[in-house]
């Protein structure tokens, strides 16, 4: 409840920070997701204190060309899903994660379809309309 | 042949005989992966009773006649789609049920993992359109298909 707090961090300091919030009682993972901004992908995690009853956003900027980052599911054990889903569709490489495959897409898909410059044959485009 | 027969006694031929029987006790192997499937489940349900045309749900292939594809069948799905229609015996029906099994309906543009109609992988008899269809148009869907049954492939 209340204002909208969104916290812009460094690469680096992702998993420091992610820690100090959970030490604050930010101890619920609610949900994580990436956004392709062409030339960066940038990544928001959602954190709720269940005591306190509110929630930050922290976000973070990778650069396309290189996109790994810290894994969160040293301190959250639910993130494993959530970042296997963001490697499987944007193709963000998480270190240190346990398990990093396909979560949704079947293993022997080709390229990463969230990402803008995707092409595939198979999908047909909408004609114009309007 | 001028015997005089009881008027309980009625002669046939034994194809259309066995035809008009399936026709009668279609096994369903329900098939639903998404919002039409719901639909199909109220079909189903008390209130439009689908088993007063003889259709009753059979949760395997191997002991069904005919396959409901209710839903949208994504690229991952695809290959168990197939793999479930070639375990049914012969004869064997498919209904395609709703948009997606149709033609891929709202996810057919601009999408990388929807199947644009179930027919690009299995052989579909009949097709209900909607989205979702209403009760009302699968049970006629059901009646075409029976009709189809009687009449042959
Ligand atoms: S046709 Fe419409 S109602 Fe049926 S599964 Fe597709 S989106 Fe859902």
């Amino acid at each position: 409840m209340g204002e909208e707090r969104i916290v812009e961090i460094k690469t680096e300091e992702l998993l420091k920070i992610a820690e100090e919030f959970k030490n604050k009682g930010y101890t619920y993972f609610s949900f994580m997701t990436a956004v392709d901004e062409k030339e960066k992908f940038s990544l928001c995690y959602r954190l709720s204190s269940l005591e306190n009853k509110n929630s930050i956003t922290i976000k973070v900027k990778i650069p396309r060309d290189n996109p790994v980052i810290d894994s969160l599911t040293s301190l959250w054990a639910g993130a494993n899903w959530q970042e296997r889903e963001v490697y499987d569709l944007f193709g963000i490489i998480f270190e240190g994660h346990p398990d990093l495959r396909r979560i949704l897409l079947p293993e022997y898909w080709e390229g990463h379809p969230l990402r803008k410059d995707y092409q595939d044959e198979r999908i047909t485009k909408r004609p114009d309309f309007y | 042949m001028d015997i005089e027969l009881p008027n309980n006694i009625i002669l046939t031929k034994l194809e259309p005989f066995f035809r008009w029987a399936l026709s009668h006790s279609i096994y369903m192997f329900p098939f639903g992966t998404a919002c039409c499937g719901m639909e199909l489940i109220a079909v189903n349900a008390a209130r439009y009773d689908l088993m007063r045309f003889g259709v009753i749900p059979r949760s395997t292939p191997r002991q069904a006649d005919l396959m409901t594809v209710a839903g949208t069948i994504t690229e991952k799905m695809a290959p168990l789609v197939k793999r479930l229609y070639e375990q049914m015996a012969t004869p064997k029906y498919v209904i395609a049920i709703g948009s997606c099994a149709i033609s891929g309906g709202p996810y057919h543009y601009d999408t990388y993992s929807v199947v644009k109609g179930v027919d690009k992988i299995i052989q579909v008899d009949v097709y209900i359109p909607g989205c979702p269809p209403r009760p009302e148009a699968i049970i006629h869907g059901f009646m075409e298909l029976q009709e189809k049954v009687r009449k042959g492939k």
